[in-house]
């Protein structure tokens, strides 16, 4: 009988520390089909941020470096150009990326890098207890945005994606989701994608997966799945913002 | 050895490192440590390397970190106020030890400062610099020809140790043109780091992990006694020194890189004028040269530091001395140099009438 469901071997058999209903578990795991559908386990090396996804290098079966917060672009910059052999791929949340790693990310982007970007946006802070991040929503209240965001005080969302997609560097930039199965499928299918890009050398890919933070938003995991929903998709549209294969106005 | 060539210090560290097998430079711009990597962006595409020119010095430092992870022989240079922004990634290589190695082309400060040669990054080369319990192997050359040696010995010492060693060196030094000669042979077969994250297929059945993150304290307190541990054996085996006329002296100066060959041109005087001045002058300024400084405080009758700086290295002297004998300090800052006659002039005072 045909095995129709199994762990990825790239997927250490291992308990994660991530809280129930969180959505880093499938990102995960979508990272690590992607590895093995490719083929790629024994030459890819994996970075891992500074965030709740620290301790990444425990989840994935293959070489990993831990970088300082929001320095993976640039540690990857560094594997890549030493062993471009390797396939090179970072882990990274809202904070470490769109705050504290900005400059990384944009050169890393800018430069054209031959890697791989996982961008993990739940709009929150959330190994250090929920305080506001660069991509919180306007009105949404963190334990640093107590009585809600406000634009006049702390400013506006960043919408990654769209900002990276204004330079030539990058090859591909999708934003995916994983709140309904079917997204989930699309997600699994961009990171894949981002991957493949990497063996082909066609240059810098990032996905950005929206996911839930229920324990910060203080929410169930249904009604955290639901303000993804309707809520952050309304601001982070899904969408591939940059694609060097694209045919014509697509592109 | 091969022929003499005149090279400016910058440029000689780069060519020194391209053949100690360094084949990875990333850095960024600021005076006076500019013509480095400019000879790294000209030379490395020869010999099939590359120079990234980073973003920050931040990122710099971290991509050091990728790739010395990867184990690749990998540098980057910078300048004071560049070398306080490397520091995060300085504490994450010396933490995840990762063999590097780290050019300070120390100026004028603090804050912006200014352009001018400089002492004043002692305390911060000698202590770690970043947050944590850790120690850089830093060596400080006084002539082109030494810091060309030292370039080549800095890279097995990153490597022998897997800890990141510092080049303290200054604009004089960086900026001056001196005859040197390399070692023949280009390294070619570098020391296996069956650590690095080369890739499952390059290890297979073990994965391996760049980290120096622990949660649980035993465990931390464990590899920070590890890296102790390495530091002491650092400390019995690699202490570098040069004394210059210190067995009859009366008094012994202190003095590393530039301020050294100032401090010789002084003695010289000093000799002439019947006053006993020796030298001892620290080439790893750490570990220090604890033991020459015992030694000589046994007869001796006072110590000098000079530095260019407000007083650092002074307390290092202060402590090897011991209190067995008074120890002075001359110092200029911000960019002035101290002239021998200056230095002439010290002597003198703290000589006085015994001359």
């Amino acid at each position: 009988m045909a095995k129709v469901f199994e762990r990825p071997k790239a997927l250490a058999d291992v308990v994660t520390h991530y809280c129930p209903g969180c959505t880093h578990g499938i990102i995960h795991r979508l990272v690590a089909e992607a590895i093995d559908d490719l083929g790629i386990l024994d030459r890819t090396v994996g970075v891992a941020p500074v965030g709740c996804a620290v301790l990444a290098y425990n989840y994935f079966e293959c070489d990993m470096q831990e970088a300082a917060h929001g320095r993976a672009p640039a540690v990857c910059t560094g594997i890549k150009r030493a062993r471009p052999d390797l396939i090179v791929f970072s882990y990274q949340g809202d904070g470490d990326l769109a705050s504290i790693g900005t400059a990384e990310i944009v050169h890393a982007a800018a430069r054209g890098e031959n890697i791989t970007v996982i961008f993990v946006n739940n709009g929150i802070y959330g190994m250090t207890g929920g305080q506001m991040a660069p991509t919180t929503l306007v009105g949404h209240k963190t334990t640093t945005s107590p009585y809600g965001r406000d634009p006049k005080v702390q400013g506006y969302p960043v919408r990654i994606s769209e900002m990276l997609a204004t330079l030539d560097g990058p090859a591909y930039i999708e934003r995916v989701s994983v709140h309904t199965p079917q997204l989930v499928n699309k997600a699994k299918q961009a990171i894949k994608r981002a991957f493949a890009n990497q063996i082909e050398g066609k240059g810098f890919s990032l996905v950005e997966v929206l996911s839930t933070c229920p324990t910060n938003w203080g929410m169930t995991p249904v009604e955290a799945l639901k303000r993804v929903a309707d809520e952050m998709v309304p601001y982070y549209p899904l969408g591939v913002f940059k694609d060097i294969d694209a045919k014509g106005e697509d592109k | 050895m091969g022929e003499k060539i005149l090279m400016k210090g910058n440029e000689a560290i780069g060519e020194a490192a391209i053949r100690a097998g360094c084949h990875l430079f990333f850095g960024y711009p600021i005076t006076p440590q500019n013509e480095l990597p400019e000879y790294m962006a000209r030379r490395l595409p020869e010999v099939g390397g590359t120079m990234v020119q980073a973003e920050s010095e931040i990122a710099a430092i971290n991509m050091v970190y990728g790739a010395a992870g990867a184990g690749a022989r990998v540098m980057t240079s910078s300048s004071s106020p560049g070398i306080s922004l490397k520091q995060e990634g300085i504490s994450y290589i010396a933490g995840a030890e990762l063999p590097c190695v780290i050019i300070n082309m120390v100026r004028g400060g603090p804050g912006l400062g200014g352009i001018q040669p400089a002492q004043g990054d002692y305390w911060q080369a000698t202590r770690g610099g970043g947050h944590g319990d850790y120690r850089l192997l830093v060596l400080a050359p006084a002539t082109i020809q030494e810091m060309v040696d030292t370039v080549q010995d800095a890279f097995d010492l990153a490597d022998k140790y897997r800890n990141p060693v510092m080049i303290l060196s200054d604009g004089m030094l960086g900026q001056m043109m001196e005859p040197v000669m390399f070692r023949n042979e280009t390294v070619t077969e570098l020391p296996e780091k069956d650590w690095a994250t080369t890739g499952l297929r390059n290890h297979p059945g073990r994965r391996n992990v760049v980290n120096s993150l622990y949660l649980q304290p035993d465990k931390l307190e464990e590899h920070n006694e590890h890296l102790q541990r390495k530091y002491a054996e650092m400390e019995a085996n690699e202490v570098r020194y040069e004394e210059v006329d210190v067995e009859d002296a009366d008094l012994v100066v202190a003095a590393y890189g530039t301020t050294a060959r100032i401090v010789r041109s002084a003695m010289e005087a000093a000799r002439q004028e019947g006053l006993r001045v020796g030298l001892i002058r620290p080439i790893t300024l750490w570990p220090f040269p604890v033991e020459p400084f015992a030694r000589a405080a046994e007869r001796a009758k006072a110590f000098l530091s000079v530095e260019m700086s407000a007083g650092q290295m002074v307390e290092d002297v202060r402590l090897a001395v011991n209190g067995k004998k008074p120890v002075y300090f001359y110092g200029r800052t911000g960019g002035m140099v101290p002239t021998p006659e200056d230095v002439f002039a010290k002597f003198k005072e703290i000589l006085g009438g015994e001359a």
